[in-house]
């Protein structure tokens, strides 16, 4: 059933700031949160109120639609400030940790368990959230059956933090949530690695794939698209390869520790490195030493560079990213910046553009739009970058006309945001690819559910 | 940096009022905007709209500039000053102070009219609908010039390009959303509304029609004429131009039509760069090629003597049709326009096919207008999104056909 995953179309963005492979322990934070909006969709209904003190593992919030699906504090401490915003949103959930980390115990899981138990402990237990679905790129709904389980073991993305490095040792904890997944599908977890040197290359109960190629062949929506990519009616689930490592530990020991390796890189970081902390942390504790300018004039991203969440220095680690990019800001005018030859950026076309001529060489890429805001004009250039087999311009235009029927015809069950971020970093006219589609998977989700 | 900090004082000034496209539209000519990136890619690649328009006006400039000389160099040969070409492409008759001077101040005026009154439509409509000025005149504006006779009058121009860019464009909602390549709608204009002047023997050579009339008011100078390769063959007339005059471009034509060699460096050029689609170039020559081969076979089978009136075309030789009239430049320049063409991979190859294989058909059935391509391109643009519509169907069907088999 493996099969070697080889692309010819995409784009490897080389930055400057890889991170080095060195792991530091981060400054303990003080202060962590939680944010809602990092499982999309998800109506949260809380549970721990300002004030309350919570163990780690213990519930903040459950899903209005199921109350078994759980959400739980990374840390333990005390719930100090629930953020709201219009009408009385849950914005964060703000919780101060205590010097001495309890756990809350959910107990040593039986890994022979049968589907439905195994479900019911990752609800309870929190490790459901790190569960997402295709269609529609959401946290994944704890009624359906998918047809396959995906996870992608390479990150190709621009500066991504190494996942061979990041999981090396944790492979017990990854048999451990592989075996536990294997029981909720019957078309089996595949998993893509990108050499077999991978701490997942040899895990049981998986299928892996080798995969080949320039960004995204590390997508998880490219491992979908090539092994088994989503017809109508059909689900699939994705789980991020570091999430796993939560979720084994959790099965192994009962204990839900949110701690995860990631990376601080970026051009504008002094010593990009590799440092272990908790999800939802300050990333305040990672930047400053050895990394930025304190009043430098740069963009923190909890995510990479292509589809990454952009933070505020004193905002926080979201749920999913397991890297901080930091890349200088680029809100300057240049001088002619339309005409002249350009030699330090990156570009996929020759029109006095010289990235094809130094494949090699690594940008450091700001945040300037090149441009501005324009129509769809050229075409072909998506295709160029876009290995799934899915017409990327007319699906857009579909989202932007709102035509239910042709997004659906035209492949929108099988995407996520993530899969249009090469499209999107190409466009010459700079359309904001990713919003697109996720406007139009969240307006499939609210009409067609 | 004085500079830099007054546009961006007056750019906040203008901010959201009526002015503000057209102030942008300037002040992003000398600045690319201080915007950044939100809630996508952190990064963009280096290329705008306006690098890529840009990267087609220097694949044009060759031909604006040969189209100069070439203006010069056709009035004093026919007007028999000076002798015609003999050496090859760098002949000394041909690149002359005088050849050039008389082609460029006959030229600009139109070069000028052509971008003054179609970039003034276009920021009077980005003032009244709001949207930033496209740069997509930016090519027309080019583009106009090089394919209209030497002797148009300007206020024929004025009026075709108004037309051609409010109902060829404007009307459709700008750059991006029309469904006619705008420079071909106000050709096409010129050519419907001002027949006399877009065709015959008179127009191709600067001064003629001015000899005409003062022959006709009773003047004793010769004539002077010059009909273009196509007029001439559709008359089944001899041609008295060699092939390498067709290739290098030392012949009578729209302006900057003529040189199949500087258009093919053009060409080449917008390949490499990889702004121009090579799929529709390759093509359309291979849907001429065709074209022309089958009327070769026809007149060789006997169904067609010289007695009758398409034989002087159909007998051409099927890749000369390459190099005269403007089917390079149409090809080149024209059929590539990504708005208005195909725009899946698969859709370029059928719509560039049909675009040479009809430009032949049009040219040789057609004597009263013996240059089909731009009809072909006009004709193309409005199929392209039905070829698309059947290529994405295709992509549609595998879908559906895929979810049924893991039904069935």
């Amino acid at each position: 059933m493996s099969k070697d995953i080889k692309i010819k179309k995409g784009l490897d963005i080389r930055l400057v700031g890889e991170a080095e492979q060195t792991t530091e322990n981060a400054i303990i934070s003080n202060f962590y949160s939680i944010k809602p909006e990092d499982f999309h969709s998800i109506i949260p209904k809380l549970v721990a109120k300002e004030g309350a003190r919570v163990k780690a593992g213990e519930t903040l919030f459950y899903n209005k639609d199921n109350e078994t699906m759980k959400f739980v504090s990374p840390v333990s401490g005390e719930i100090t400030e629930v953020q709201r915003g219009p009408r009385r949103r849950i914005d964060a959930i703000k919780i101060t940790a205590d010097k001495e980390q309890t756990y809350v115990d959910h107990g040593k899981f039986d890994l022979a368990s049968d589907a439905e138990k195994t479900k019911a402990h990752l609800l309870a237990s929190g490790c459901w959230a790190f569960i997402k679905q295709r269609p529609y790129d959401v946290v994944a709904k704890a009624d359906s059956t998918p047809k396959a389980i995906f996870i992608s073991g390479y990150a190709s993305a621009p500066l991504a933090a190494n996942l061979d490095f990041t999981l090396a040792g944790k492979e017990a904890e990854l048999q451990a949530a592989v075996t536990a997944l294997s029981k909720l599908t019957e078309g089996g977890v595949h998993i893509s690695i990108g050499s077999s040197k991978s701490p997942l290359a040899n895990l049981q109960n998986a299928i892996t794939h080798n995969v080949s190629g320039p960004h995204p062949s590390g997508n998880v929506g490219t491992l979908i698209n090539k092994v088994s990519p989503v017809n109508k009616g059909e689900t699939v689930w994705t789980v991020n390869a570091q999430d796993l490592v939560i979720i084994g530990e959790l099965l192994l020991t009962g204990k839900f520790n949110a701690e995860r390796i990631i990376a601080l890189a970026g051009s504008s970081v002094k010593k990009p490195r590799y440092f272990r902390t908790k999800l939802g942390s300050e990333i305040s504790t990672m930047i400053y030493d050895n990394g930025v300018e304190r009043d430098g004039n740069d963009r923190f991203i909890s995510g990479n560079v292509l589809s990454g969440k952009r933070v505020q220095p004193d905002g926080y680690l979201d749920y999913y990213s397991n890297i901080i990019s930091v890349i200088p800001e680029g809100n300057d005018y240049e001088l002619f910046g339309w005409n002249k030859p350009v030699f330090d950026k990156v570009s996929n076309t020759r029109a006095l553009t010289f990235s094809w001529l130094t494949p090699n060489k690594k940008y450091d890429l700001n945040t300037n739009m090149n441009g501005e805001h324009r129509n769809f004009v050229l075409t072909g250039n998506y295709e160029q970058v876009f290995p799934l087999d899915i017409y990327p311009m007319q699906i857009l235009k579909a989202c932007l006309y709102k035509d239910l029927d042709e997004m659906e015809a035209l492949g929108m069950y099988e995407v996520a945001p993530e899969d249009f971020a090469l499209t999107e970093f190409v466009c010459v006219s700079k359309q904001p690819h990713q919003q697109i589609i996720r406007a139009g998977l969240d307006l499939m989700l609210e009409e067609i559910g | 940096m004085g500079l830099k900090q007054n546009l961006h004082s007056l750019r906040e000034k203008y901010k959201g009022t009526k002015m503000a496209p057209a102030f942008n539209a300037l002040h992003t000519f000398l600045y690319t905007p201080n915007d950044t990136a939100h809630g996508g890619t952190h990064i963009k690649a280096a290329d705008d709209l306006k690098r890529t328009m840009n990267t087609v006006i220097m694949a044009l400039i060759p031909c604006l500039i040969f189209g100069m000389f070439n203006a010069g160099y056709q009035h004093y040969v026919a007007a028999g000053e000076i002798e015609a070409v003999t050496s090859g492409f760098f002949s000394s008759e041909f690149w002359t102070l005088q050849n050039f001077s008389l082609g460029f101040w006959k030229i600009l005026p139109i070069l000028l009219v052509s971008y003054g009154v179609g970039l003034g439509v276009e920021f009077l409509f980005a003032v009244i609908k709001g949207h930033e000025v496209e740069e997509g005149y930016l090519v027309t504006g080019m583009l106009v010039p090089l394919i209209v006779p030497i002797d148009i009058p300007l206020w024929m121009l004025v009026v075709a390009v108004v037309f051609g860019v409010v109902i060829g464009k404007e009307v459709f909602g700008g750059t991006g959303m029309n469904i006619l390549n705008p420079a071909l709608t106000i050709r096409a204009f010129l050519f419907f509304a001002y027949p006399t002047w877009m065709s015959g023997d008179k127009v191709w050579v600067e001064g003629a029609v001015e000899r005409t009339r003062e022959i006709a008011n009773g003047s004793t100078a010769d004539a002077i004429s010059g009909e273009t390769i196509l007029g001439s063959l559709a008359q089944s007339h001899g041609v008295d131009y060699s092939v390498m005059d067709m290739f290098f471009g030392f012949i009578p034509g729209s302006i900057g039509e003529t040189s199949t060699l500087l258009i093919l460096l053009g060409g080449l050029f917008l390949i490499f760069t990889k702004i121009g689609s090579w799929r529709i170039m390759l093509s359309s020559v291979i849907g001429a090629l065709v074209m022309g081969y089958i009327f070769n076979l026809v007149v060789a089978a006997g169904w067609i003597t010289d007695t009758s009136k398409f034989y002087g075309l159909m007998s051409t030789e099927f890749w000369h049709h390459l190099l005269i009239g403007g089917m390079a430049f149409g090809i080149v320049y024209m059929a590539t326009d990504p708005v208005t063409a195909s725009q899946t991979n698969k859709g370029k190859w059928i719509y560039g096919f049909l675009i040479g294989f009809i430009s032949i058909m049009i040219r040789v059935f057609n004597p009263a207008y013996p240059e089909g391509v731009m009809l072909a391109i006009l004709l193309m643009n409005v199929f392209a999104p039905t070829i698309d519509h059947y290529v994405v169907q295709g992509n549609v069907k595998r879908r559906l056909k895929r979810a049924k088999l893991k039904t069935a």
